[in-house]
């Protein structure tokens, strides 16, 4: 169905598309950084594509990525791009449905924001670079959405402590307060 | 030193029969009016509204009224998951609160974080402030809701409720420094 969007984006934007593919009935491009505003720009303006609802905008952290049944050069590996910024759009005028991907480092992890297209992305974004400290690009107000902004770190992140806490208040009278002990977590959530 | 401290119910009730008939009296008062504050933050609000509820009536023992003002509550009911983020308001409701003022922890998330064991949930709102009665349970049914209720009026009518004894313990160390 979306194959032809598919086949519009490869021929209109050939040089911004890194590969394509499709997985359970839904297909995904996998888009250069700097050229994701031109390819969504282009989905949202066009009328053949007409792409005007989004749907979602989350990210995927590939750190420790080892699945079974998946050939080992797809596994990610310390030279692969640890992070996939994911974007769902729909087009509620001609029924496509598109995922737009953007692979990005931990050293470098910018993605331009695309809440100047579509608002909805807004708190979206927030909420990506509240859990996953996605940094985006253009966008509003990028400030933590959830978490307080005492929190240090992003807690979906995979190398983040599964059980780090992180207190505002505790009592005063418990023989164990936390906020009162020096912590045994450095600045970035590793045991000191 | 005359410190002394009551530590079973054994005990408080030896002690009750001794103590004089005012006390009793305002305890017997106190338990029977309790006015509540849920703080309701998860699923167990559902359970909450099915105690509050005809079938199972709370009224029953005379805490039927909800008040949604921590200023006019002295029991303080936990419903529900706490976030770290939630701890500041939790603190400040139960600061606001009139002395004596008893709480209940209200299913497993707000007695100890029940499977949440994350980044987010506090595990148990005693880390935050003192609990009397925990209900486990996730959630409790309404006949366990009755019960704590049921053991937290015996521990008000004894003078054992959390509050109660802090205020005791403050009286004993006055007396005892007077003395010494
Ligand atoms: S104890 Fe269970 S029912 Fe109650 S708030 Fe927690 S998860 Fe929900």
């Amino acid at each position: 169905m979306a194959q032809k969007v598919l086949d519009a984006v490869k021929a209109s934007h050939a040089a911004a598309i890194e590969h394509t593919e499709s997985q359970h009935g839904d297909e995904i491009i996998w888009v250069k950084r700097d050229q994701l505003l031109a390819v969504a720009t282009w989905l949202k303006t066009e009328p053949t594509m007409a792409f005007d609802a989004p749907v979602f905008c989350t990210c995927i952290d590939r750190l420790d990525w080892r699945p079974l049944g998946v050939p080992p050069s797809q596994r990610w590996t310390e030279d692969k791009p640890r992070f996939e910024v994911v974007y769902q759009l729909r087009s509620t005028q001609h029924r496509f449905r598109i995922r737009l991907k953007v692979a990005v480092s931990e050293s470098d992890a910018r993605v331009p924001s695309l809440a100047s297209l579509w608002p909805a992305f807004d708190w979206q974004e927030r909420e990506t670079f509240d859990m996953y400290g996605i940094r985006f690009d253009g966008h509003p107000d990028l400030r933590r959405i959830y978490l307080y902004d005492e929190f240090v770190g992003y807690p979906l992140r995979k190398d983040y402590p599964k059980d780090k806490r992180q207190p505002l208040v505790r009592r005063d009278d418990l023989p164990i307060n936390p906020i009162k002990r020096p912590s045994i977590f450095d600045d970035h959530g590793k045991a000191k | 030193m005359g410190v002394e401290l009551t530590t079973t119910r054994l005990e408080d009730a030896a002690k009750w029969a001794k103590s004089s008939m005012l006390d009793k009296a305002t305890g017997w008062g106190r338990k029977f009016s309790l006015f509540s504050y849920p703080f309701v933050t998860a699923c167990c609000g559902m359970e909450f509204m099915s105690v509050a509820g005809p079938k199972y009536d709370i009224a029953r023992f005379g805490a039927e009224f909800p008040r949604f003002s921590p200023r006019q509550s002295d029991l303080l009911m936990v419903v529900g998951t706490v976030t770290e983020k939630q701890g500041p308001a939790l603190k400040r409701v139960f600061d606001q609160m009139a002395e004596p003022k008893w709480v209940i922890a209200f299913g497993v998330c707000a007695s100890t974080g029940g499977f949440y064991q994350n980044y987010h949930t506090m595990p148990g709102a005693d880390q935050v402030i003192p609990v009397d009665v925990y209900i486990p349970g996730c959630p409790p049914r309404p006949e366990q809701v009755l019960d704590a209720l049921i053991l937290l009026m015996d521990r008000i009518q004894s003078g054992r409720g959390h509050s109660q004894l802090r205020d005791k313990r403050e009286q004993l160390i006055a007396t005892s420094q007077d003395e010494g």
